[in-house]
């Protein structure tokens, strides 16, 4: 199976039906399986006239309670942000797959690229937290899409997906489970103020059409969800929630493996760079070479980072130019060392090799 | 139930400046939905960005205010995952036929079934009077400070043109027409877009010497002719001042709709 067709099987399994988007390459094959498949389900597929729309589409449909995805890549994310911002603001519960290509603007549409993952972090404007996966086969695809609904209803959080062209369009066998665990949202108790965040800081969905009268709205608002945009106290509060309902999680958010946690030379990989380095430590046998490989890249689970109790330096392949390795380097001492690639090639296992006997 | 019923009493006063139009566009709206018995659990109204997208805050039903000129896409998402909600989106002049122009073609193109009513005061009147893309040619703003070169939207033509099935003009000053036609846009399968020409004194009329409201009102009240007539005048050769705004209904047809309840 191709890994945007195990995206959308994983977005169908999870019980997404509604799909508003707009075709781009890499990232078309979601959207045309999404048309062929939705119709018959009971699910909604529009096309629509741009990825702001897009964006628009599926944050109304998910207030009535429906899960909805979009699909895009660079030039359709880019638009995408000053809607995601509105999804986080409004505590919106959605999923946006990046299926990744090189940039800036049209760039490379048809080679892989990880150049989005800061956008995905800081793209909209203003102060925010959002959980980003990064799935690195397409059985991974499959099961991070899953994943990914579930994390965006219990935190009501827009989810992204950050895959790119190499794990779209790489063909694997997967495993298909009889049923995916499905987490659905917490329904908001009659009698609560809509915006009134539980004791885990997220607040119950308020489902359009139950009778709620919820207003929604962009501005700044109080627990009420009335606007209230000039009182310093109440935003500093409102965006801290909304930061800190994610960030205060991020050990039970963070999705990661680990290889010989005594190694002194470490490898952190997340999406397509993470195959190369399995490659390379399984064909050097060594245990001095460790590896942690994130499905979650945001927040940012920096104590796997101290799992490595002996490592000495922190190599990061990244197919960008070194986006997650300065995160890292925030949260250790030793040196981090980034191996940029960019042009579309996935890191070969001999250039890491090479780049090993360098460094030793 | 009275119209006045479905007003959110604790958001009150609203923050329109004195004079404003819009709050009898909203009063004729309440009154069409009550007079059609619509329900409040099962009624959204979305919005956009600017003095006509605040409406949807006063509503006691369930409410999206979205991003600027973005109300119809949230709209789209709303109707078609959940056809049985009655949806309304209150947008204006600069949120619908500048910034969200695109979605504006491309919703009356699919036909969804909305009710779109758009406040058009000709001006951007939260951010202080700049010009619109429906600012009359020669009216001044602060950004058109020797009067408007550009030619303005006709957004009823627009509508009718891309495919809406049901398109009406009215002004505020057309108070009983305008509830009148907003209904029938509600009763209409598909979308319909209702424009309305509302008085901005404070940012439109101050600067082009309609000062007071009573002045902007008599403006509408008679510079404004059934289309039908217009068009009448038109076919015999007569000639048609350029600052007669066409109003009535434009349209009322029966094209595929999308969103409609099953």
């Amino acid at each position: 199976m191709q890994g945007n067709i195990a995206c959308a099987e994983g977005a169908i399994a999870a019980g997404c039906r509604f799909f508003g988007g707009y075709p781009i390459t890499p990232s078309t094959e979601i959207a045309e399986h999404m048309a062929a498949k939705l119709p018959r389900i009971d699910g909604v597929f529009i096309q629509m006239e741009d990825e702001l729309a897009s964006m628009a589409s599926i944050i109304g449909a998910s207030w009535t309670g429906m899960r909805s995805m979009t699909a895009t890549s660079g030039p359709g994310f880019s638009l995408m942000m000053e809607n995601i911002g509105f999804a986080v603001m409004t505590e919106t519960p959605c999923v946006v797959v990046n299926i990744q290509r090189g940039g800036p603007s049209t760039g490379q549409p048809t080679m892989g690229a990880q150049g989005d993952m800061m956008q995905c972090r800081f793209g909209s404007h203003g102060d925010y937290s959002v959980i980003a996966l990064s799935p690195a086969s397409v059985q991974e695809m499959y099961e991070l899409t899953v994943k990914a609904f579930n994390l965006a209803d219990e935190f009501r959080v827009p989810v992204f997906l950050m895959s790119d062209e190499i794990v779209g369009h790489m063909r694997e066998r997967i495993d298909i489970p009889d049923q995916v665990p499905i987490i659905p949202r917490k329904p908001l108790q009659k009698g609560t103020l809509p915006f009134h965040p539980d004791a885990d800081l997220v607040p119950g969905f308020p489902q359009f059409g139950e009778g709620y009268g919820v207003h929604v709205t962009g501005l700044t608002h109080d627990e009420r969800g009335y606007p209230c945009a000039t009182s310093p106290g109440l935003h500093e509060n409102l965006v801290m929630r909304l930061v800190n309902k994610i960030e205060s999680a991020r050990d039970r958010i963070a999705d990661y493996s680990i290889t010989n946690p005594e190694a002194e030379t470490v490898f952190v990989t997340y999406g397509p760079p993470a195959r190369s380095v399995e490659q390379v430590v399984r064909d050097l046998g060594r245990d001095d070479i460790g590896h942690l490989r994130l499905r979650v890249v945001w927040p940012f689970p920096e104590s796997a980072l101290k799992l490595f109790a002996s490592a000495k330096q922190f190599l990061v392949p990244e197919m960008n130019m070194g986006q997650v390795a300065r995160e890292i380097e925030r949260h250790v001492d030793q040196p981090v060392i980034p191996i940029p690639k960019l042009g579309g090639n996935l890191h070969s296992p001999d250039e890491l090799k090479a780049r090993l006997e360098v460094l030793h | 139930m009275s119209y006045q019923d479905w007003f959110r009493q604790d958001r009150l006063p609203h923050i329109y400046c004195s004079g404003c139009g819009n709050g009898t566009v909203i009063n004729c709206t309440l009154m069409a939905v009550d007079e059609l018995g619509w329900k409040e659990e099962e009624t959204v109204f979305v919005s956009g960005i600017g003095c006509s997208s605040r409406a949807s805050g006063y509503i006691v039903t369930d409410s999206l205010h979205t991003t600027h000129g973005r109300a119809l896409p949230f709209a789209t998402g709303v109707k078609l995952s959940n056809p049985d909600l009655n949806v309304v989106v209150f947008t204006g002049d600069g949120d619908l036929a500048a910034i969200g122009g695109n979605h504006f073609i491309h919703a009356c193109r699919r036909n969804i079934d909305l009710t779109v009513i758009c406040m058009n005061n000709q001006i951007y009147g939260m951010t202080g009077g700049q010009g619109s893309p429906t600012t009359p040619a020669g009216a001044l703003s602060t950004t058109t400070p020797y009067g408007s070169s550009e030619p303005a939207f006709d957004l009823s033509e627009l509508a009718v043109a891309a495919g809406a099935n049901f398109v009406a003009r009215w002004t505020s000053y057309h108070v009983k027409e305008l509830t009148r036609a907003i209904g029938a846009g509600m009763r209409t399968p598909g979308l319909s877009f209702i424009e309305t020409m509302t008085q901005c004194p404070t940012n439109y009329g101050r600067r082009n010497k309609l000062r007071q409201v009573t002045d902007q009102v008599e403006f509408m009240k008679n510079h404004t002719a059934l289309r039908q007539k217009l068009d009448r005048m038109r076919e015999s050769g007569q000639k048609v001042p350029t600052d007669i705004i066409a109003i009535g209904e434009f349209v009322r047809r029966d094209r595929p709709a999308m969103g409609v309840r099953r």
